[in-house]
């Protein structure tokens, strides 16, 4: 499981994260919710270990300290963040980027080398699950791609890899119906008894698809609230402004 | 490779005892009427040629090196040097365990194979007979289609009249000091000549070139492709290479007559010197096509990735109306290297069309610079040309510079010109981390990305070795 606790992160002089506290058990998936800049994404950077915050307290999984380890050691462990903005890389192959994250990631974990067929098999087994064209295979990673089209690479990346900690950054913004719709079931495919999530949105239409099992409110950089999936549809209905606020940043 | 290993070996050792009948001698220092007339002698050259050599020696002498390249580099005394060696065979090992352990750890990363590997170094091997007849198939294949493929020096001899009225009709002796500097003195190269309506049936390599003359300092290649013919000639390799001479200064003419396609690939890896730029290679090139016939092509494309100092500008001469001439090139430069590359483009047909596509690497204590002009002469009515630089620097020391000269002479002319400068982007590294992959990995594959469209352009192999050796040759550069 995922342990939070006292989560200090600044950068640039700002703390954005204030004594942040969060569990997710295995095999469970919570949503987090909050305003905008809140510290939602900050909180995803920090957990996957981007350079740049000043970051203290206690973040485990599994019982592995994730403080210490780069970016690629917690790739290995089985962190996967979806995006809010997948960024583009001009010139290198989707299909061979999303064969080289695969191949590094099971390397770390013993297994062999996925081959070029069996890999394309695969891929393309995800890709129908997602309505994805195979076309988006032969294109340059997320170069061109439309905002809904980044999404759901992500969440074929995020098919492929099978981490186990899987972090959404807002996959469900800007999507259209059927999209929102493709994306739920392919996060719901990826449930399991041995895979936290932690799903970061503002619409209750994804969480009514993929019911979480608990929903938290950051504001402040700290969670203030935690409930049930019901949570979700009073936030709707209330807006953030009736919050007790944290400490603020 | 191990065909065209042997296929070299055979040719050399064998077909024509090249080692026998040379003797191991060394002209004296500096450059003179009596060493070109020596150099001309020992290749057993006819009269014309002789003239012609001296008449390039004595346009040399009355000329000063060019000093407008952005390079530094100390001077180098021409007349300190032999122009005449007899060629050495390499030392021959008896297996790779005695090849420098740093060269066959690189020669891994870039996926050589051990056969390869073997040539490379000079390890002695046997020739399999099956091989034999694999080379002795390629040299049938090429004189069935009628495409004469051999060393310079064997085309002088037994080809002179195509020599003789190609050779000096695109790179004059009087072009350029270092042009004017290897006509007079230039050891050997290749020459191809593919006739009227042949498409050369397979991808001419210097790997295959029969005859394997030494590469030496001051090589001339001569390509010539007749009315409808076509061509793609792949030159150099991946591996490094190292060579005890300092100064290399090759000239390579294409000549495309009406409705020829000539397409020129190099892969570069010359000793670029050690971390600090120390006993590196010089290379200054003079590479030049004309498209003489209408609706003719030329294209160059090439990875340079080695050399201390690096002068080089393939050219094409838009000489027929409707050519086309085409120029793609990844130049990576890293610790103290320092490259002046680019293009011309001259436009002299109606409707010429030409493409620069320059993406340039730095690192470290770099400098790299595109140098390219596009010339639009007034008879090129409708021309058009299409130039995009893209600088990538990685590090703060290393510097990219972008040069591009315009002459429009005639107001029909399109000229479009885009450049860029960029660094690897946090964002791009992090989210390939964020997918697993090492710093250094991450960094290599945006590299790659970056030149991905110039490698598209170069021969399937090529383009799987050339990223390869970007790893190698970015390596510590990034991370
Ligand atoms: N590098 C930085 N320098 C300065 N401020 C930053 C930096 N990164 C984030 N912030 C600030 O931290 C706050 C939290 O940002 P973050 O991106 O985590 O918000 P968020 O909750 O994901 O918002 P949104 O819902 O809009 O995506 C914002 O006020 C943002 O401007
Ligand atoms: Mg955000």
């Amino acid at each position: 499981m995922l342990h939070i606790a006292n989560l200090y992160a600044s950068v640039a002089g700002r703390t954005i994260l204030n004594g942040l506290d969060l569990d997710v058990p295995t095999g469970e998936v919570h949503a987090i919710m909050g305003p905008n800049g809140s510290g939602k994404t900050t909180l995803s950077n920090v957990l996957s270990g981007r350079d740049g915050y000043d970051v203290s307290g206690t973040v485990t999984f599994d019982g592995v300290d994730l403080v210490p380890l780069a970016p690629e050691a917690r790739a290995a462990a089985g962190v996967f963040v979806a995006f809010q903005h997948p960024v583009e890389i001009p010139g290198v192959g989707n299909m061979y980027f999303l064969r080289t994250a695969v191949n590094s990631i099971r390397s770390h974990r013993g297994l062999p080398e996925l081959a070029a067929v069996e890999f394309l098999g695969l891929a393309k087994e995800h890709m129908a699950r997602l309505a994805m064209d195979p076309a988006f295979l032969s294109r340059s990673v997320n170069a061109g791609f439309s905002g809904g089209e980044k999404k759901r690479n992500e969440i074929l990346q995020m098919s492929m890899l099978e981490p186990r900690l899987a972090i959404l950054d807002e996959t469900d913004s800007g999507l259209d119906i059927d999209a929102l719709r493709i994306v739920a079931q392919g996060i719901e495919r990826l449930r399991s008894p041995h895979r936290s999530m932690l799903i970061i949105t503002h619409h209750t239409p994804l969480l009514d698809d993929v019911q979480p099992d608990r929903v938290h409110v950051l504001h402040g950089g700290r969670i203030v609230r935690s409930g049930g999936p019901e949570l979700a549809h009073e936030l709707e209905a209330d807006g953030y402004g009736t919050l007790p606020i944290g400490v603020s940043g | 490779m191990t065909s065209n290993m042997v296929e070299d070996l055979v040719e050399r050792e064998y077909a024509f005892g090249f080692h026998s009948d040379v003797d191991t001698e060394l002209a004296p220092k500096g450059l003179s009427e009596d060493v070109v007339r020596l150099i001309s002698a020992k290749k057993d050259e006819p009269d014309w040629l002789l003239e012609w050599r001296l008449g390039a020696l004595r346009h040399f002498l009355t000329l000063v090196e060019p000093k407008w390249p952005n390079l530094q580099y100390p001077p180098i005394d021409y007349q300190d040097m032999h122009y005449w060696a007899a060629p050495k065979p390499k030392p021959q090992l008896a297996s790779l365990d005695e090849v420098d352990p740093e060269i066959r750890a690189t020669f891994d990363k870039l996926g050589i194979s051990l056969d390869e590997q073997k040539r490379l170094s000079g390890v002695a091997v046997d020739a399999i007979l099956d091989s034999v007849s694999v080379a002795t198939t390629f040299k049938k294949t090429l004189a069935e289609a009628g495409v004469i493929f051999c060393s310079f020096s064997d085309a002088v001899r037994e080809h002179p009249d195509l020599v003789r009225k190609y050779l000096g009709s695109v790179v004059g002796y009087r072009d350029n000091f270092f042009a004017a500097l290897n006509s007079a003195v230039f050891s050997d190269g290749s020459f191809c000549f593919i006739p009227a309506g042949v498409r050369c049936p397979m991808e001419l390599s210097t790997y295959f070139r029969i005859n394997a003359a030494q590469t030496g300092q001051f090589e001339r290649t001569l390509i010539i492709a007749e009315e409808g013919a076509s061509v793609s000639y792949l030159e150099g390799c991946t591996a490094p290479m190292r060579d005890e001479n300092q100064l290399h200064a090759a000239v390579v003419e294409l000549i495309a007559l009406d409705d020829a396609s000539i397409k020129y690939s190099t892969v570069q890896n010359w000793y670029p010197g050690d971390a600090d730029g120390k006993g590196g290679i010089y290379n200054f090139v003079t590479k030049r096509g004309r498209c003489a016939g209408a609706r003719s092509k030329i294209s160059w494309t090439q990875v340079e990735t080695g050399s201390a100092i690096t002068w080089k500008y393939p050219s094409v001469i838009l000489q027929g109306d409707d050519s086309v001439g085409e120029f793609y090139s990844v130049a990576v430069t890293t610790n103290y290297q320092q490259a002046d590359t680019g293009t011309k483009m001259i436009h002299i047909g109606r409707n010429t069309r030409s493409t620069i596509l320059s993406k340039g690497i730095s690192a470290g204590h770099a400098q790299n610079t595109y140098r390219g002009l596009v010339k639009i002469l007034r008879s090129a009515t409708g021309a058009r040309n299409h130039t995009r630089c893209d600088s990538l620097l990685i590090g703060a020391d290393c510097g990219a510079h972008t040069f591009p000269y315009v002459e429009v002479k005639n107001d029909t002319a399109q000229v479009e010109h885009e450049a860029s400068t960029s660094k690897i982007s946090e964002d791009q590294l992090f989210y390939c981390r964020q997918r697993g992959l090492t710093e250094e990995d991450a960094s290599t594959m945006i590299v790659n990305g970056f030149c991905r469209e110039v490698f598209d352009e170069l021969p399937m192999e090529y383009a799987v070795e050339a990223q390869a050796l970007m790893r190698v040759s970015l390596e510590g550069a990034v991370g």
